[in-house]
């Protein structure tokens, strides 16, 4: 109240027409805003289905009906305007990578919540809080940059291996995991945390079998989240794990393909020359398969995001509040 | 939850040293787990300046002689390279921020003030969705579909601005012709394929629409009650309500999402990667529109770094640790804005 006093607007004028038309004119760009943001959103997915489902409709022959060859071909021996190739040895790497920066992010993020949470207090607390928060604004292309050079330490210059791509992505993830299962974490209610004490239950277990497990729906969702965010990153993987043509299995060895890297690489191959009419040849197949592997994407980030607030919808706890 | 309950507690299921061990250990193992966070940041830092100092000490005829995008000529060496760079990703995300900021507020306000209760949840969610898209996926929507959509209007805009030294195109002829017997020189200007900065600052623009706006809703939806039933109790409108109530309450919020986007918008690579030219040479060009002139640290790191040799790689880190030092000086501020706020505010 008091700003409002201070400010001298406590005696308004009668609603004049200018006031009125003034909030109309507000309301109305404000309803534009909204509508403004919805037009690239509504664009994109319906350019990236349309366009996406081109390259699943061209068999390796050239001839046009519906396949799968795009999710079961690597691009092992794929050249020029060949109309085959397909995503299956990049899919492998996003999961592959993806999997390994979980294993790595989930643990150290939660059980830093759990620490910022349940036992911490003082400066470290502080800091910790503060820094989480300043790490969510690391650029992805610096995680990258970092990974490559922790690795080029470690492992030698110039490794480019999956497992350089899955520490640059749990760099970018751990923030998104610890801040999640916070939030998690502090809407379980205090009476819990008692009655388990009050029973004699040592603190480590209470925090483990009452807390985390009343806050594990809404930990996993975070956790969903998290990777949906991570999966779709290219520039640090570009940096830290390069492109391949064929499948690569081993994260300690060797570059490996992801669906995001995928994506740009095919992009910057650009039309391929078709001289001769004897070999079925596509000039825009590298084109369409950059929109079919964006389709994937997307379908895979957008499914991710769904089961998510699925959980968070159906499994988490009614908390009472 | 006090340690002193805990020790008084009768020790029957959970007794002797065993539990102590075990309670000690857990604490412990999360203490670690966060102090690991902090000491990755460490390290985050302290690998970047330990692999770029190769570039950093070389004197400009070594590093000339072993980086090919590097010349030993005023302008072409290292620092000003990465000056040029600092000052291309300083304008688009400028840019995408002026463009992004305005809409921003506005649709925090429709979600939390405008929109139905029962919708607002579902809208804010429509809103998030556009952080779920894969900047990938931006950047190709942007280099096949949106550019060419837009080229007409810059094109148009360059045609009826081009007085103005930031809406200039690129000379790329000059004619001479004769008026009155005296020769006068035009020039010809061109946005090329509009792979400019203005599009690249629209496209980061969409990009960071998400994160402003999820933080600037939050802080409108704790104004309190009071402060906006007193206002609409003296008879103020809708608007007024707002401009009273809501925004002198949100502004520290909304001054630190903006900050957020900022951050947010200088290291976004993969879409400015994407629709840039990727022979952009990046010099102090004022104009938004000239094609081939600005690039941004992030994008030039991602174009440069699968072919670079070791020199190079050490001389983009270089470049790299530039990108941390800005972008971890603009979030540490913005948090700190947003942190004061929420100590300050009665509402909470």
């Amino acid at each position: 109240m008091a700003a409002v006093v201070e400010q001298g607007t406590l005696t308004l004028e009668p609603l004049s027409r200018r006031r009125a038309t003034v909030d109309r004119l507000m309301q109305a760009a404000v309803y534009a805003a909204f509508t403004l943001a919805l037009i690239p959103l509504v664009w994109l997915i319906v350019t990236v289905i349309s366009r996406g489902v081109g390259r699943f409709m061209i068999d390796s022959d050239g001839e046009s009906h519906f396949n799968w060859d795009f999710l079961t071909q690597s691009m092992r021996g794929v050249y020029g305007g060949m109309p085959a190739g397909g995503i299956l040895h990049a899919a492998t790497g996003t999961l592959i990578i993806t999997l390994i920066a979980a294993a790595i992010s989930v643990p150290i993020g939660l059980l830093t919540a759990i620490y910022v949470v349940e036992y911490g207090r003082g400066p470290l607390k502080r800091a910790i809080t503060f820094f989480v928060d300043v790490m969510t604004g690391i650029p992805s292309i610096v995680a990258g940059l970092f990974a490559y050079a922790l690795f080029a330490v470690l492992a030698g210059p110039g490794t480019k291996t999956a497992i350089v791509g899955a520490v640059a992505l749990a760099v970018l993830m751990i923030p998104v995991v610890v801040r999640s299962s916070e939030e998690m974490l502090r809407i379980v209610p205090n009476e819990l945390r008692e009655a388990s004490l009050a029973l004699g239950v040592p603190k480590w277990l209470t925090v483990l079998k009452i807390v985390v497990r009343t806050a594990f729906a809404g930990i996993t969702t975070g956790v969903m989240l998290a990777i949906a965010r991570v999966i779709g990153e290219t520039a640090p993987l570009l940096i830290a794990v390069g492109v391949a043509d064929s499948m690569n299995w081993d994260p300690l060895d060797g570059r490996m393909m992801t669906l995001p890297v995928y994506i740009v690489s095919e992009y910057r191959k650009g039309p391929q020359p078709c001289n001769n009419p004897d070999v079925a040849c596509i000039a825009d197949i590298t084109v369409q398969r950059a929109w079919a592997a964006a389709l994937v994407l997307i379908l895979i980030v957008m499914a991710l995001n769904l089961i998510a607030r699925l959980i968070a919808k159906y499994l988490s706890p009614k908390t009472g509040r | 939850m006090s340690t002193a309950t805990e020790e008084r507690a009768p020790e029957q299921a959970f007794a002797g040293p065993r539990r102590d061990i075990l309670n000690r250990g857990f604490a412990g193992l999360s203490r670690g787990a966060a102090i690991t966070i902090l000491v990755t940041l460490a390290l985050v830092a302290t690998f970047l300046v330990k692999e770029a100092l190769p570039a950093l000490t070389a004197n400009p005829s070594d590093l000339a002689d072993q980086v090919d995008w590097l010349k030993d000529e005023p302008g072409r060496s290292l620092w000003p390279v990465i000056a040029s760079l600092v000052f291309g990703t300083v304008i688009i995300a400028s840019l995408a921020l002026a463009i992004a900021a305005p809409v921003s507020y506005g649709i925090a306000l429709f979600i939390s003030h405008y929109a139905p209760r029962r919708m607002a949840a579902g809208l804010g969610y429509v809103i998030d969705l556009l952080a779920a898209i894969p900047s990938v996926i931006y950047g190709l929507w942007g280099a096949f579909i949106f550019i060419p959509a837009i080229l007409p209007a810059l094109e148009w805009i360059e045609r009826s601005f081009n007085w103005l030294p930031f809406l200039r195109g690129r000379v790329i002829a000059t004619e001479t012709t004769m008026v009155n017997g005296q020769e006068v020189v035009t020039q010809v200007f061109s946005v090329g394929t509009g792979r400019v900065a203005l599009s690249a600052g629209i496209v980061l623009a969409i990009m960071i629409l998400p994160i402003i706006t999820a933080v600037t809703r939050e802080v409108f939806l704790q104004t309190p009650v009071l402060h906006e039933e007193a206002a609409l109790a003296l008879g103020a409108t809708r608007w007024e309500m707002i401009r009273m109530a809501v925004i002198p309450f949100g502004k520290p919020g909304m001054i630190g999402a903006t900050m957020l986007g900022l951050g947010r918008a200088l290291g976004e690579t993969m879409a400015v990667f994407m629709i840039l030219s990727p022979w952009s040479i990046p010099r102090f060009s004022v104009s938004v529109l000239e094609p081939s002139a600005h690039n941004t640290i992030a994008a030039n790191i991602a174009l440069k770094f699968p072919e670079a040799n070791s020199m190079g790689v050490s001389a983009l880190i270089a470049m790299g640790l530039a990108l941390f030092v800005i972008t971890l000086a603009v979030n540490m501020l913005a948090r700190w804005i947003i942190s004061r706020r929420s100590e300050f505010s009665g509402a909470n």
